[in-house]
């Protein structure tokens, strides 16, 4: 599924990235906890959706090789972290939706996460 | 590269900046990245070494960390010289944390940090001396 795509399911919008839009994105995984997303994400190239709103976030999905960030409950992120996420080539969305719901709705859509590809 | 060829990064981990912790992971990977190291041994570097940053940025206020890369094997060797781990058994415990709620609010903390570093390295070693410091060395084979 491509970023812009998801965006859409979500009604997302791009709070930097937007020239990632086409990227591909292969599962997704929706974590608060970054020692979780670094022990349990195994092949990247993911979105990762999240009520944590630090620059850890970035560096995390970095570290894993993921493409995308979803802030969920319209979450934002401060100056630093954005900063961070356009150094490492990484889309940040923010969507208004809670994690089950936007997690839903994309699922719905036939995104998956790893372990039920 | 023969095995005179290694090259050796050290970095200096601040441990007054919870913003910045990960930055040296995160520049070795560019670096690794550069040279041509497998993306997934890069990935394993990666996820293993900033688990043991931030852990040093919670735990012992900052540190060093070194990497030597060599023509079969990187050692990513983190020291520093913070109140030490007194039980390391229990400390390798999935879930076991000593750490702040604080930390806990920003992502970490959850007791998955030295099961990680485990994991995602071919061998780890952890020298601790409670008030002195610790020194974890990860090797991972190329």
């Amino acid at each position: 599924m491509k970023i812009s795509r998801l965006a859409e399911i979500i009604e997302a919008e791009f709070v930097c990235g937007e020239e990632l839009k086409d990227t591909e994105i292969k599962s997704a995984f929706g974590c608060d906890l970054m020692s979780d997303v670094l022990a349990y994400v195994k092949d990247g190239e993911g979105a990762l959706l999240t009520g944590l709103a630090n620059p850890q976030v970035v560096r995390t999905v970095a570290m894993m090789d993921m493409r995308c960030i979803v802030f969920v409950r319209n979450k934002k992120p401060d100056d630093k972290t954005i900063e961070l996420a356009q150094q490492n080539n990484i889309a940040v969305l923010q969507c208004k939706y809670n994690m089950f719901t936007a997690c839903g709705m994309l699922y719905e859509s036939g995104l998956r996460g790893e372990e039920s590809k | 590269m023969n095995p005179l060829e290694c090259m050796k990064f050290s970095y200096i981990v601040d441990g007054d900046n919870f913003d910045g912790a990960g930055a040296a992971s995160e520049e070795t990977k560019a670096k690794l990245k550069r040279l041509g190291v497998n993306k997934d041994v890069i990935r394993k570097v990666a996820i293993s070494m900033y688990e043991a940053e931030i852990n040093m940025v919670i735990h012992a206020n900052g540190g060093r960390a070194d990497v030597l890369l060599c023509p079969d094997k990187i050692t990513v060797t983190m020291t520093d010289t913070g109140k030490g781990i007194p039980n390391i058994e229990q400390a390798m415990q999935e879930g076991y944390s000593t750490a702040s709620d604080k930390v806990r609010s920003l992502g970490f903390g959850a007791g998955m940090g030295l099961p990680n570093m485990k994991k995602y390295s071919d061998k780890l070693t952890i020298r601790s001396e409670v008030g002195v410091g610790t020194t974890v060395i990860m090797e991972y084979l190329i």
